[in-house]
């Protein structure tokens, strides 16, 4: 689905990361994780082409990308719902009204949901609408950039759900960075640990190892299997 | 030369088109560019006046020009746009003032007037107000998105940059349209404050685009009407009739 190799990205002069490499097959969940700062979010934004960048990306022919960005600060007074945006990219990538409505059912949007200005959504009625933003256009693969970061435990509970219910559904391929380590370990099927260069890159049961938390997140750092969040 | 009925027709049709861009540029919170973008037509006013041309082609000159050095400014992290915004906005209404030297002109350019209504500005008006309508419903969708987030139109395939290059080009041509009726001071005001009012009205997007259009059109049909039955000055009348229409908007308490 896609192979990177020897990645580097700089912005502004500045070494973001450095010679990453990993690939992920069709239906796989790969997990990023890394300290703040480390170069989670360019690293989905130059996948999805937004940064010059230095190696390769290759992608799969028929590769569609959906993307969830990470929490956006929907302006309140938009008198903009998700209905709007939804026709609206409908309109513009010219799908047809009966994938709309699946997209809508498969993402459990509510007709209320649908019809409130997208500035007055709960942080998890937020996130799921984002998801189905991305569902349309039936991508291959998702890349998610924190997509629980400012939702309460419930809703967060809900969202991977959701996530996981459409991979096993659809067969999608994911990407998802995250900051959660019980979500990597549950779902993940290959994790990448980033801090300015690839530090670890493999299933999560054997590519977690403590030197790697330590090289990861300093000496600190207190290494717990299973049930950590916000490292 | 045309009589008074045309110069209404096209003061409606550019109204129609200054309330449209006005909506989308409220959401898109360059309200403050918009508001500099009428000033920079003042200088192109002042060419204009000396050449001995119609003031409005001085006018369109600068404004496309600062729509150019805007776009530009947009996207350099290093110096603030806004302050950049700033300095463009004083030069323009400094140089229009050295430029213009007859004091009859200087208020013309500030407030409108410039004499009668010719045939060809007059179909270049009508014109002009379907192309912009016209291009705003066909880059509608574009704009919806790019409004809600730039990194969500970016990933399906939008190039925003040319997009809100596009939104400012369509932004100086509404803001030419208004210079006749209202001047580089009040030009953007048609802009801005009908679609100002609309948004404390209306709560889904379809309403507050139409609500935005329709009042502009009453603000500039109310300021003909005032404006001749008083004996005032066409360009502050129509402000002031949008700006009293406003204040009644924000009358109303939104749920």
């Amino acid at each position: 689905m896609l192979k990177v190799t020897n990645l580097s990205v700089s912005l502004d002069g500045e070494a973001i990361f450095e010679n990453i490499n990993f690939e992920i097959k069709k239906g796989e969940n790969l997990a990023i994780i890394g300290p703040n700062g480390s170069g989670k979010t360019v690293l989905l934004k130059t996948l999805l082409g937004f940064f010059p960048y230095e190696g390769e990306i290759k992608w799969a022919e028929n590769a569609r990308i959906g993307y969830v960005p990470q929490k956006i600060e929907a302006d309140r007074h938009l008198p903009i719902d998700l209905e709007n945006l939804i026709n609206a990219k409908a309109a513009v990538l010219g799908l047809e009204k009966s994938g709309v409505k699946t997209v809508i059912e498969s993402a459990k949007i509510t007709e209320k949901i649908l019809k409130t200005p997208i500035g007055h959504l709960s942080g998890g009625q937020f996130q799921r609408a984002l998801i189905a933003f991305a569902l349309l256009g039936r991508p291959t693969i998702m890349l998610l950039d924190e997509p629980t970061a400012s939702i309460d435990q419930l809703g967060e509970e809900q969202i991977y759900e959701l996530i996981n219910e459409l991979q096993e559904k659809y067969g999608i391929t994911i990407i998802l960075v995250s900051h959660d380590l019980s979500v990597v370990y549950r779902y993940a099927t290959k994790v990448l640990c980033l801090n300015k260069t690839g530090i670890c890159f493999g299933p999560p049961e054997s590519a977690l190892t403590p030197e790697v938390f330590k090289k990861l997140y300093g000496e600190k750092h207190k290494y717990v299997h299973h049930h950590e969040s916000h490292a | 030369m045309l009589n008074e009925t045309y110069s209404i027709v096209l003061a409606i049709f550019a109204a129609s088109a200054a309330g449209l861009v006005g909506a989308f540029a409220l959401m898109k919170k360059t309200v403050l560019a918009g508001d500099v973008m009428s000033h920079v037509a003042i200088p192109g006013i002042g060419l204009a006046f000396i050449w001995q041309t119609n003031p409005l082609i001085g006018g369109a000159l600068t404004l496309f020009l600062g729509a150019f050095v805007i776009s530009r400014l947009e996207h350099r992290t290093t110096l603030s746009s806004e302050a950049a915004i700033g300095v463009i906005f004083a030069a323009s209404v400094a140089l229009g003032a050295l430029l213009i030297n007859s004091e009859e002109e200087l208020i013309d350019a500030l407030f409108g007037g410039f004499g009668k209504l010719s045939r060809g500005e007059f179909i270049f008006g009508i014109v002009s107000s379907i192309l912009i309508v016209a291009a705003l419903w066909v880059l509608r969708n574009k704009l919806i998105i790019s409004l809600f987030s730039k990194d969500l139109a970016a990933s399906i395939g939008i190039n925003v940059r040319v997009l809100n290059f596009l939104f400012l080009l369509l932004f100086s041509l509404a803001i030419l349209l208004g210079l006749r009726f209202l001047g580089a001071l009040l030009a953007g005001a048609l802009i801005i404050v009908p679609a100002s009012a609309a948004r404390q009205l209306s709560h889904s997007l379809g309403l507050f685009l139409a609500l935005s259009m329709f009042l502009s059109i009453l603000s500039i049909v109310l300021g003909f009407v005032i404006s001749s039955a008083y004996g005032l000055d066409l360009g502050p009348t129509i402000v002031v009739v949008a700006s009293a229409i406003f204040a009644f908007s924000l009358l109303k308490k939104k749920n």
